[in-house]
């Protein structure tokens, strides 16, 4: 039998983390400027900090964390959207876990759900299914979050909705798209990025190819890489090859699961229910055009967002003046900077983006960093 | 006056102080628990204590109320049992309250009830007073129990500020198992495995280390909060650093694949059977051969040592030598959303 540790073992070896520590130095010591390596995903950021790999690097490699966490970047407004649903009578809110833990401005999910709310956290969408259909007297909303990776999942569940006419379903959809926000973060001129590490579980569903603008508009390093602590080395030995001999490539380390075209059928899925939202604002780094998705309109009578149009907030709620998320993730500055970072700002009472959950940046630093 | 219970299910007249109240009591409670003090039925328990003696209560509302590797009786008795073990104490006598929502099965509390005879025995401690409130439907998931416990101090000093530089630190036996059991169970997750709850009797080996006269600075059974809340405690309440190895903590297959899968860590998930322990380095391995004797410490292991460095902190070792803190659990533990 398959034993749970051949599955990872390998990609946790101490050795081999060693020789790529090794190998990195060497390589980076090649290259006369400083390597500022965005990894846009918050589960990269997860890795780096959780297996102290930002340690085992030369002093020239630099990480600057993205805004690829989906619960990171929902503005307030969005979550006061998910509030207000929950406190409509007769509806139970069904949402992704570290969702329920974000504060929106009056309070966050969970409080909503201890003042007596039907509010359920969820590990697979299409347990929405059995929701709806254990309580067809109530009107069941899906508050769908997150990137290319968990869209086909809303799509499924939408598609099976339809097909078994379980009529008491609705949709709140904030999927939002990972190019456009690399294109966010570059557009500033003072931005410091000059190579990134893409998702590897948004390509294994979009392709590499989605990569492909970013290396050729800005001429940088793009590998996709895996989220264990060899695939992030590996893959930051090959940004440091290409520092090193001055090239500027897309790079799949992942290769295990990702293809240039991606999972076909999951984007037809995609394509058929999901279209362009022309404005989207993202908790930190503001509006950014056609960098989210909504219902297409033939499944306007599962939009929640229009059904319950008239009693949802329109009012945009920026964060706290002295939060410095939009500037940390340009790599303009690091959580320490941050005036109330650790002390206004912190894990339980978040004032920003970054230190929503888990995967955010001041979130990681304030749990792990500082040893 | 026939004293057995007719109904099937738990009735609010079951908590009016009547008839019904009486069978309940007697058919359920006394038949299992008896002894020459409950027995009395006065209105407090008469003990005669002599020297120090430690006093503990905690409230059980675990859902499911059945889980693999044991139920809400079961652990309504090791939970208490285990809180007087880790001060150093032979437990003895306990209370008990049950809190039962109208229309419980009076089968599954039989049950409970016979586990927690059976749980009992272990410790060779007693129930001497108790009480019985039945609630209203929708005003209790099922059945909540309180125990309270007291017991005779055989090993003194034992405390979580008596940590010291250069003390071991030791685990019972592989971390998270009760947590990932009780996560397993609830509908939202749907997963099945073999694995089951560490729940526990710690008594037994905690009695052969005093009797072993092994030097005890500081223990604690790792219940909510895990490993990483038993540690954050010490460290800060000691004043000192503690520093682990991560390679060297037990976590069995099914722990690990359901924090691999959901994202959760091992030493963040609840244990009911499973310590944490510093002594003198130059005792650590005698009192982990004690440890290993007991089955369900098979697995025990010297985790990590204590320092002058990061006083107040935990920090983690991982095995390609890169540190961490080990922080504290905080807010409910949610699957990760990819």
């Amino acid at each position: 039998m398959l034993a749970l540790k051949s599955l990872y073992q390998g990609f946790r070896d101490p050795k081999t983390i060693a020789k790529l520590a090794e190998m990195i130095a060497i390589e980076a010591a090649k290259c006369s400027e400083p390597i500022n390596i965005m990894e846009v995903c918050g589960g990269h950021t997860h890795t780096i900090m959780k297996y102290g790999l930002n340690q085992l690097l030369p002093e020239n490699i630099k990480f600057i964390h993205g805004p690829g966490c989906p619960v990171c970047i929902m503005p307030k407004e969005r979550i006061d959207h998910a509030a207000t649903l929950a406190s409509q009578p007769n509806v139970i809110l069904v949402t992704l876990g570290d969702m329920i833990r974000v504060p929106g401005s009056k309070g966050s999910l969970a409080e909503f759900r201890s003042k007596g709310c039907d509010i359920r956290p969820i590990y697979d969408p299409l347990d929405t299914l059995t929701i709806a259909t254990d309580n067809p007297d109530k009107t069941v909303i899906f508050f769908a979050i997150g990137f290319e990776t968990s869209t086909p999942m809303t799509a499924v569940l939408l598609e099976q909705a339809e097909k078994r006419n379980i009529d008491n379903l609705l949709f709140h959809i904030n999927h939002v798209l990972v190019p456009p926000a690399m294109d966010a973060v570059m557009a500033d001129p003072r931005a410091t990025v000059n190579a990134f590490i893409g998702p590897a579980h948004v390509s294994v569903i979009s392709g590499a190819k989605v990569y492909r603008p970013a290396v050729d508009n800005y001429h940088m390093p793009v590998v996709v890489s895996g989220f264990e602590p060899v695939d992030v080395m590996e893959s930051i030995l090959r940004i440091t090859k290409q520092k090193a001999q001055g090239v500027a490539e897309l790079d799949v380390q992942y290769s295990r699961a990702v293809t240039e075209e991606g999972n076909l059928a999951a984007q037809e899925k995609n394509e058929h229910f999901f279209e362009i939202r022309e404005d989207f604002r993202w908790r930190g780094l503001g509006p950014i055009p056609n960098s989210a998705l909504k219902l297409r309109p033939q499944y306007a009578h599962r939009d929640a967002e229009l059904i319950y149009a008239d009693r949802l907030p329109v009012k945009e709620i920026d964060d706290h003046k002295a939060c410095q998320c939009g500037d940390i993730l340009r790599g303009l500055a690091n959580p320490k900077d941050c005036k109330v970072f650790g002390r206004g700002c912190t894990p339980e009472s978040p004032l920003g983006s970054c230190m929503v959950s888990s995967e955010g940046a001041c979130n990681a630093y304030y749990r792990y960093n500082g040893v | 006056m026939s004293n057995k219970m007719k109904s099937k299910t738990v009735q609010l007249s079951h908590g009016g102080g009547g008839k019904e109240m009486n069978a309940l009591i007697q058919d359920i409670f006394f038949s299992e628990f008896h002894n020459p003090i409950l027995n009395s039925e006065e209105d407090a328990a008469l003990l005669n204590l002599s020297g120090e003696t430690a006093f503990t209560t905690d409230s059980f509302t675990v859902a499911p109320i059945f889980f693999a590797g044991g139920d809400i009786g079961k652990l309504a008795v090791a939970g208490t049992v285990n809180d007087l073990a880790m001060m150093g104490a032979e437990p003895q006598y306990l209370s008990c309250s049950f809190i039962i929502e109208e229309g419980f099965e009076v089968a599954k509390l039989k049950t409970i009830v016979a586990s927690m005879r059976q749980e009992m025995a272990k410790s060779g401690t007693r129930i001497v007073c108790g009480d019985t409130k039945v609630v209203p439907k929708g005003c209790a998931d099922g059945l909540f129990i309180n125990t309270s416990g007291v017991g005779r101090i055989l090993h003194k000093g034992i405390s979580v500020k008596n940590i010291q530089q250069g003390d071991a630190i030791l685990v019972s036996r592989d971390i998270g198992r009760h947590g990932a059991a009780i996560l397993m169970a609830r509908e939202a997750l749907s997963l099945e495995s073999e694995l089951t709850s560490d729940c526990a009797n710690l008594w037994p080996v905690i009695e052969q280390l005093i009797a072993a006269n092994i030097e005890i600075h500081a223990m604690r059974d790792a219940t909510r909060g895990g490993l990483a809340a038993v540690l954050n405690e010490w460290a800060v309440a000691s004043n000192v650093g503690i520093k682990v190895e991560e390679s060297a903590i037990p976590i069995c297959d099914e722990v690990k694949g359901l924090c691999e899968l959901y994202g959760f860590e091992a030493h963040d998930l609840a244990n009911e059977g499973t310590f944490i322990i510093a002594l003198p380095q130059e005792i650590a391995a005698g009192a982990l051969e004690i440890m290993q004797r007991y089955g369900h410490c098979e697995n025990a292991a010297i985790i990590g040592t204590v320092t002058d460095e990061h006083l107040g902190k935990v920090v983690i070792k991982t095995p390609w030598g890169s540190n961490r803190y080990l922080d504290l659990p905080h807010g409910e533990l949610l699957p990760r959303i990819c």
